[in-house]
């Protein structure tokens, strides 16, 4: 548990002290939250007179505009896309701490005497994956609590329990963890298994596709984002992060990441 | 203690290491030559189970490759080829990081010791990518020594280093040899290994050879003796060749040299012989031969 924590607390320490990093970590949360604050903005100072509930997805309006105007409807709809948003810093976050971390020992050289102690091939899994889910759960989190306190202040409380009900704390507190979970196995999957650093880096930004698809399914009407559709993500991404977990450990061989990677 | 039986690495059809066979005792200093790509960090890498052997089998510090690979990074230092270190810590923090990593009891003792011990202590907080490559390559050292293991694996530990540096890093390990210490040392420098290796062996993907400094000496060259004359050194070849104790006799120019088996027993009967001859001797000195000369006539001899 203190090789965890050691290694844990030194990731963080490097890690932070790089300003590429810190600047993807914390760049992310800021335009994800500017957004939706500065639609707000507009939308209370310019009047709605193109945007009406036609142009929202019809399986939508029954669960979210329940005697509301179209403006605040619109709203409602507008801001519920922007939450949605909310859940690509888990699993963005994570894919940068990580692909530096475990890419970044290599790159620096590190890595070697760092196997050369004697971590287990869990412990410094465990402690990498700590150290990239911690920083964007957090990140996640605050960014979550600093959207719905601006939004308390912006929006009228109708609007405000329609767009930030309780599902998305569950999204929040359950669901955004997972996804974290699950974007650093697949960054330490793709990590130990290809030659070139630059490609682990690429190849494990594609983890946010299925966010994006749930983000498009959302604005078309396809899928309904609620509670039962949050909660079979949950388990889906948990049986995922399971299966995942233990193919990470197994495929981070030492000795193929020491031979082959230049 | 470090023994080796037929301790092989393939990677793919290339042979990195071709049945290796090795028994290095407690307190040795064991110097491991060959060129590059020759095998020796593959080597190194195996012995400190970083990566596992394709076949044969090792016990290091008493504990079995394979079988006891925890026990084997718990027990032995190692010094990589190109010693990373995490640039944007502190060198305190960086020693403290691995301290802790190798479950040391005291580690702000240790780390104190050790960055006093190579002339550190006063950079301590300083970020280590701000250290020069001497400082990084001794921050690389105190962090092997760190739990004090008895056995130490050094990959090129002056490379790079001026001349200062490398004879501070020379007298570490020459005092660590002092203190009982086992050493397995990879060196492209010849005359280093010369002078701190009490067995040295020749490595080249195969094991070609190992013993003393000394006796690859003779076992290669035999004992040279040089006399140099004021005249042509021909005349006097037919006076040497019949003595007992002269195994070759050649004359280059003004100089003889030859091949004995006993030059300190036998050099004033050989002078002698010369005087009686009339022979102009101008000195008589014993032709040695470097490890230099050693090194390139085992790894060339293919």
């Amino acid at each position: 548990m203190n090789k965890i924590k050691v290694v844990v607390l030194k990731e963080w320490a490097e890690v932070f002290r790089n300003k590429l990093v810190l600047f993807s970590v914390a760049f992310l949360p800021l335009v994800l939250l500017a957004l939706p604050f500065i639609m707000v903005i507009i939308m209370n100072n310019v009047p709605l007179e193109e945007a009406t509930v036609d142009d929202i997805p019809e399986a939508l309006l029954g669960t979210m505009c329940g005697g509301m105007s179209e403006a605040d409807c619109a709203l409602v709809y507008m801001l519920n896309l922007f939450t949605i948003m909310l859940m690509i810093l888990p699993v963005m976050i994570p894919v940068t701490i990580a692909a530096y971390s475990i890419v970044g020992e290599k790159t620096s050289r590190t890595l070697e005497p760092l196997l050369a102690t004697p971590i287990t091939t869990s412990e410094l899994l465990t402690a990498k994956a700590v150290a990239a889910v911690l920083p964007a759960v957090v990140a996640t989190f605050l960014s979550f609590v600093i959207y719905s306190i601006g939004l308390r202040f912006m929006v009228n409380e109708t609007i405000y329990n329609a767009a930030l009900g309780p599902i998305w704390w569950f999204a929040i507190i359950v669901v955004a963890p997972l996804l974290s979970l699950f974007s650093v196995c697949l960054a330490i999957i793709v990590s130990s298994r290809v030659t070139d650093p630059r490609v682990a880096e690429q190849m494990s930004g594609i983890v946010i596709l299925p966010i994006i698809l749930i983000i498009v399914g959302q604005s078309l009407g396809i899928i309904l984002i609620e509670a039962r559709f949050l909660f079979l993500v949950a388990v889906i991404t948990a049986v995922a992060d399971a299966i995942l977990l233990y193919f990470a450990v197994q495929l981070f061989q030492r000795e193929r990441i020491l031979t082959q990677w230049k | 203690m470090i023994k080796t039986n037929a301790l092989t690495k393939q990677f793919d059809e290339h042979i990195a290491v071709d049945s290796l066979d090795l028994d290095i005792a407690d307190g040795e200093l064991f110097g491991f030559l060959g060129p590059n790509g020759a095998g020796k960090t593959t080597t190194v890498r195996m012995l400190t189970s970083l990566i596992a052997p394709t076949s044969g089998t090792a016990v290091v510090g008493g504990f079995k490759l394979g079988e006891d690979d925890q026990n084997i990074r718990r027990n032995v230092g190692i010094l990589t080829e190109t010693p990373g270190m995490y640039d944007r810590l502190s060198a305190h923090r960086n020693l403290s990081i691995y301290a802790e990593l190798y479950e040391v009891e005291q580690v702000e003792r240790q780390v104190e010791k050790y960055l006093k011990m190579l002339g550190l202590w006063e950079r301590r907080d300083d970020p280590v990518g701000t250290f020069s490559k001497g400082m990084r390559q001794k921050l690389a050292i105190a962090r092997s020594m760190l739990h004090e293991p008895k056995t130490l694996f050094l990959d090129e530990p002056t490379s790079g280093l001026d001349p200062e540096a490398a004879k501070l890093v020379r007298d570490f390990i020459e005092d660590l040899k002092e203190a009982g210490r086992t050493i397995f040392l990879c060196t492209h420098n010849l005359d280093e290994a010369d002078r701190l290796c009490d067995r040295i062996a020749v490595f080249n993907g195969k094991l070609r050879v190992v013993d003393t400094p000394t006796s690859l000496r003779h076992s290669l060259f035999g004992n040279q003796v040089v006399v140099q004359l004021a005249a042509s050194a021909e005349f006097y070849t037919s006076n040497l060749t019949s003595l007992p104790f002269v195994k070759e006799c050649v004359a280059d120019g003004n100089r003889l040299l030859l091949q004995m088996d006993d030059p300190a027993a036998n050099n004033p009967e050989l002078i002698r012989v010369l005087v009686s001859a009339n022979a102009p001797i101008q000195f008589v000195s014993e032709q040695t031969h470097s490890l230099e000369d050693i090194y390139l006539e085992l790894v060339n001899d293919k």
